[in-house]
C-alpha cells in the first residue's frame, strides 16, 4: 500500500484542526504584524544611522514576521502532537498500518502548509504597504521556499518537543525561551550596528539572526549569495537534527511490536 | 498454529518499572467467532493483557498469537487484522465522526473508492448518521463509544478487541452497545475479546469469561459452568436495625458459610436448604430483619468464591493501592 494517502490523511488532519481552533490561526497572523507595525513606526529613525542599509524600516523589519510566524507554527504544532500522546489519540494511530515516517511527514506537510498560508499573508501585507522587493518575483519565490522549509525545520522541533515530553504545557512554556532568541538577534538593528558588545556577540552566534538576515537580504539587497547560504544553511542543518530527534521520540512515543 | 480468527496465549507475563507482575503468566485460548469476557476489577490486568494482544506493549515472557500471528514477531500483520477500542476513547475533540471515519479508513488502507460508502454504512449502523458531521467536543460519552466502536470496524477486521467499552456509559447506551456486539458475532461471526469490570455485561454477552485478579486467571468457562460451581444459592438478610447485624450474621452462620458483603448479611447455604427452612427459623427465633433473599449463584459469587473478595471490593482496594506503572 502506498504511503501518500496516509501522509495526506495526516497533513489533512492537521490543517483541519488547526483550522477549527481561530486563534491559532489568527494569532501567528496577526500578532507578528502588530510587533511589525509598532517597530516600524518606533524604530524608524534607525535607518539615519550612518550604515543603515535601507531607508525603510518597515522593509528592514519585515523579514521578522516570517521567522516569528515559524515560531508560533512550531508552538501549534508542538502543542497538537502532544495532546495526541496526553489523550492516548497516537494509540489509535499506532494501532493502524500508518508508518512512524508517515505520521511525522503527514505533520509536518500541515504545519508547511499553514506556514505558507503565513508567509503570504506577511508577504500581501508587505507589498501593499508599500515594500519593494529588491530580488524580484524570483526572489518572492525564494522567499516562499525558505518559508516552506523554515516551517518545516520549527514544525519538526515542535514535534521532537512534543514526543519527547507528551506535555502540551512544557512546550508552551517553552515558547518564551524561542522568544529569546528571537529578541536577541538582529531582528531590529544589522549585526554591525549594534553597540553593545555583548549583544553583538550572541545575535552573531544567534542562528535566528543568519535566518531573519537571509529573508532580509531577499527583500532589501537582491541577491545576496552569502545571506542565502548562511540562511539556508542553518535552517537546513537545524531542520535535520530536529528532524532526527523527532523521529527517534517519535519511534519511542510509538510502542509497538 | 492459531486457528484464523483465533487468540491463543500461553504463559503470558507482563512486568511494570518498580511495580508488581501486571500480567502473572496466563493461558487464554478464544476460538474464531467466540466472544470472550475478560472480567476483572480495575487494576487487574486487563487492559494490559489487551494492549499485550494488540501489539500496543511487548510482553515480558510467554507467547500470544492473534488470528495465527505472533504479536511480538508478526505486529503489523496483527494489527491488520484486528480493530480495537481501547478503554479512553481517544478521540480528537476537534474533527467530527465523519472526519474521523474517513482518517482512519485511509491510515487502515481501505480503498480510496470504498470509503465514503463504509464511513455512511458504519455512521448509520452505530446510529450516528444525524451527529455525522458535528465536532465530536460536543457528543455525548455514549456517542464516543459508538463512534470508537464504528472506527474499530472500518475495516472489517476478524477480531474486535473492546476494553471496557460501557464503562461511564447510561444503561440504555450499554444496551445498544451490547446488541451491537451480539449482532457483529452472529452476522459477522467476529471473533470479541471483551475486557469488563461489569457481572451483568460478562453474564449477557460472553460465550466463555475469564476472570483475572492481581494478574491471574483465576477462573474461566461459560458464565453458566461457573455459577454452576459454586451450585449453591445464598441467602441475603438485610438488618432493620444496624446494631442487630452481628446478631444476624450468628444466626445464619448456622445454616451455611459466611460471605463477606457490606451491604447486607450474606451466607451461602448448605446443601438441602431452600429458603423457607431459613424464613421458618428467623420466625421462631424473633430475628428481626427487614428483608430476606434467596440469590441464585452470579459470576461476583464465582469471583468471591475464587479470591475470597468481591468485585467491588477488590475495585476499591486496587483504587487504592495501584502504584504508578512504567513499562519495564
Amino acid at each position: 500500500m502506498s504511503n501518500l494517502p496516509q501522509v495526506g490523511a495526516i497533513a489533512r488532519r492537521s490543517i483541519i484542526r488547526t483550522s477549527r481552533q481561530p486563534a491559532s490561526v489568527i494569532a501567528p497572523l496577526i500578532f507578528p504584524i502588530a510587533l511589525l507595525a509598532v517597530n516600524a513606526g518606533g524604530l524608524r529613525s534607525s535607518t539615519e544611522l550612518p550604515g543603515f542599509p535601507t531607508t525603510s524600516f518597515l522593509a528592514f523589519a519585515l523579514a521578522v514576521p516570517f521567522i516569528q510566524g515559524a515560531l508560533f507554527s512550531t508552538m501549534n504544532a508542538g502543542t497538537d502532537l502532544a495532546r495526541d500522546v496526553q489523550t492516548g489519540f497516537i494509540n489509535r494511530l499506532s494501532l493502524t498500518a500508518l508508518r512512524d515516517w508517515a505520521l511525522l511527514t503527514g505533520q509536518l506537510a500541515g504545519v508547511v502548509v499553514l506556514g505558507m498560508v503565513q508567509v503570504v499573508f506577511y508577504l500581501v501585507v508587505g507589498l501593499a504597504a508599500g515594500v519593494r522587493f529588491e530580488s524580484g518575483p524570483a526572489g518572492i519565490a525564494v522567499l516562499l521556499l525558505y518559508g516552506a522549509i523554515v516551517a518545516m525545520a520549527f514544525g519538526a522541533l515542535g514535534a521532537w518537543l512534543a514526543f519527547r515530553t507528551g506535555s502540551g504545557e512544557s512546550i508552551q512554556a517553552l515558547f518564551p525561551v524561542l522568544f529569546v532568541f528571537l529578541f536577541i538577534s538582529s531582528m531590529n538593528t544589522p549585526r554591525n550596528l549594534i553597540g553593545v558588545k555583548w549583544f553583538q556577540v550572541a545575535a552573531t552566534l544567534n542562528p535566528v539572526s543568519y535566518m531573519i538576515e537571509c529573508v532580509r537580504s531577499l527583500i532589501i539587497t537582491g541577491w545576496d549569495p552569502q545571506a542565502l547560504a548562511l540562511g539556508f544553511g542553518f535552517v537546513i542543518a537545524l531542520g535535520l537534527i530536529w528532524l532526527t530527534l523527532a523521529s527517534r521520540a517519535l519511534r519511542t512515543r510509538m510502542t509497538r511490536t | 498454529m492459531t486457528e484464523k480468527n483465533g487468540i491463543e496465549v500461553e504463559g503470558l507475563v507482563r512486568e511494570y518499572k518498580k511495580g508488581p507482575r501486571a500480567v502473572d503468566g496466563i493461558d487464554i485460548s478464544v476460538a474464531p467467532g467466540e466472544i470472550y469476557g475478560f472480567l476483572g476489577p480495575n487494576g487487574a490486568g486487563k487492559s494490559t493483557t489487551v494492549h499485550v494482544l494488540t501489539t500496543l506493549l511487548p510482553p515480558t515472557a510467554g507467547t500470544a498469537r492473534v488470528g495465527g500471528y505472533d504479536v511480538i514477531k508478526d505486529g503489523p500483520k496483527v494489527r491488520g487484522l484486528i480493530g480495537v477500542a481501547l478503554q479512553e476513547a481517544a478521540l480528537d475533540p476537534l474533527l467530527t465522526g465523519r472526519d474521523h471515519l474517513r482518517l482512519q479508513a485511509t491510515l487502515q488502507g481501505v480503498r480510496k473508492n470504498q470509503r465514503h460508502s463504509r464511513a455512511e454504512e458504519l455512521l448509520h449502523r452505530v446510529g450516528l448518521a444525524d451527529a455525522a458531521d458535528r465536532k465530536v467536543s460536543g457528543y455525548s460519552g455514549g456517542m464516543k463509544r459508538r463512534l470508537d466502536l464504528a472506527l474499530a470496524l472500518v475495516h472489517s477486521p476478524r477480531i474486535l478487541f473492546l476494553d471496557e467499552p460501557t464503562t461511564g456509559l447510561d444503561p440504555q447506551s450499554r444496551t445498544a452497545l451490547w446488541e451491537e456486539v451480539a449482532l457483529l458475532r452472529r452476522e459477522d461471526r467476529v471473533t470479541v475479546f471483551l475486557t469488563t469490570q461489569y457481572l451483568e455485561e460478562a453474564d449477557v454477552l460472553a460465550d466463555r469469561v475469564g476472570i483475572i485478579d492481581q494478574g491471574k486467571i483465576v477462573a474461566e468457562g461459560t458464565p453458566a459452568e461457573l455459577k454452576a460451581e459454586i451450585g449453591r444459592p445464598s441467602v441475603h438478610a438485610i438488618p432493620h436495625r444496624e446494631e442487630d447485624r452481628p446478631r444476624i450474621a450468628e444466626f445464619l452462620a448456622q445454616f451455611g458459610e459466611p460471605l463477606a458483603s457490606s451491604r447486607d448479611v450474606a451466607v451461602r447455604l448448605r446443601d438441602g436448604l431452600v429458603l423457607t427452612d431459613i424464613v421458618r427459623a428467623v420466625d421462631q427465633n424473633g430475628i428481626d430483619v427487614a428483608d430476606l433473599e434467596l440469590r441464585a449463584p452470579t459470576l461476583d459469587d464465582v469471583f468471591l468464591a475464587k479470591t475470597g473478595r468481591t468485585l467491588e471490593g477488590a475495585a476499591e482496594e486496587a483504587e487504592t493501592e495501584q502504584p504508578a506503572m512504567r513499562p519495564a
